[in-house]
């Protein structure tokens, strides 16, 4: 099978999204997925791929990033979001049906979704 | 774990823990010999004999989070129930191998699985690290180095969130071409 996607196109990309990069990352969102063995044993990958899915059906910028587990191997899948200037807020139990709700609820409206949050962490908490 | 990919995502992770900058993930799926072998190498930290010995006990981590270890355990009888078995190799200071054998049309052999989306899990990691993979099927390979996208990209993340679908596709792309990797 021919190869459609090459590393020229890759590096055209990057020279589209070069400039706007410090911007982003001082300003953006990020979200943030368990990825130890209870997070994938509970789904912890799908979850992000429906995050992903998510954000590129509605043109979000957000980063992603996984990290392993942090002990609450219970609530898995753990998904935090951070936002510059925002408390960190992390969901438990988050599967990929929960993730346009969680999307259109708190990225897109602003509004935290209380029922589903298990903890949240002022700058204040994280020594910023 | 319902499919090999999600234990393999929990092997990479486990490299990436123990601070690697480099990974190998070789999958040789051999149809003429009946295996499906993954191997995964990192360079790691490493581990004592006797640290290698306890980790396919589920009552053993090194994790101060919590008290209990399944990622090896779990591949470990995944493989054993398959007519296969697992194997590990390590060295304090170089790192760490894991080979996971399966006979590959085994009725409990559980799918591959999504490899593109295991492989974006670690290449999202806020551990930056370097992945080498190599899939090899029907005589057939796909090899992705992240070194090659990396330098491609010249200091742009391959977690940029313009980038990122480009490279999961990318992925996809070339494991299709494969036929039927990923089934």
């Amino acid at each position: 099978m021919p190869k459609v996607k090459s590393l020229d196109e890759l590096r055209k990309l990057r020279d589209q999204v070069k400039d706007d990069i410090s911007t982003r990352i001082e300003t953006g969102t990020t979200i943030i997925v368990g990825m130890g063995t209870c997070g994938i044993a509970a789904g912890a990958r799908e979850t992000m791929h429906a995050i992903m899915q998510e954000l590129e059906s509605r043109q979000i910028n957000a980063h992603v990033r996984t990290v392993g587990c942090i002990g609450m191997c219970s609530r898995e899948p753990l998904v935090d979001i951070e936002q510059a200037g925002k408390p960190r807020v992390t969901y438990g139990n988050v599967y990929p049906d929960m993730v346009p709700r969680l999307i259109e609820e708190h990225l897109k409206n602003g509004h935290v979704v209380d029922e589903w949050v298990v903890g949240r962490k002022t700058t204040d908490d994280i020594g910023l | 774990m319902r499919e090999l990919s999600q234990h393999i995502l929990d092997l990479l992770q486990n490299g990436l823990e123990a601070g690697a900058t480099r990974l190998e993930l070789d999958i040789d799926d051999d149809e003429q010999a009946n295996l499906l072998t993954i191997r995964v190498c990192d360079n790691g930290r490493g581990m004592s004999p006797e640290t290698v010995k306890a980790v396919t006990d589920p009552f053993f981590t090194t994790r101060t989070t919590r008290h209990v270890g399944l990622g090896l355990p779990l591949l470990k009888a995944a493989a054993e129930r398959c007519g296969g078995g697992l194997t590990i190799a390590s060295t304090p200071g170089k790192g760490t191998e894991v080979t996971a054998t399966l006979v590959r049309d085994h009725i409990d052999r559980a799918p591959l699985g999504d490899m593109a989306v295991t492989l974006m899990g670690v290449l999202l990691s806020e551990h930056e690290c370097d992945l080498v993979y190599r899939h090899r099927q029907g005589g057939e390979v796909f090899e992705l180095d992240t070194a090659e996208l990396r330098e491609a990209l010249d200091g742009v993340p391959l977690s940029h969130p313009q980038v990122r679908p480009w490279v999961q596709a990318y992925i996809r792309e070339g494991l299709d071409g494969l036929n039927g990797a990923g089934a």
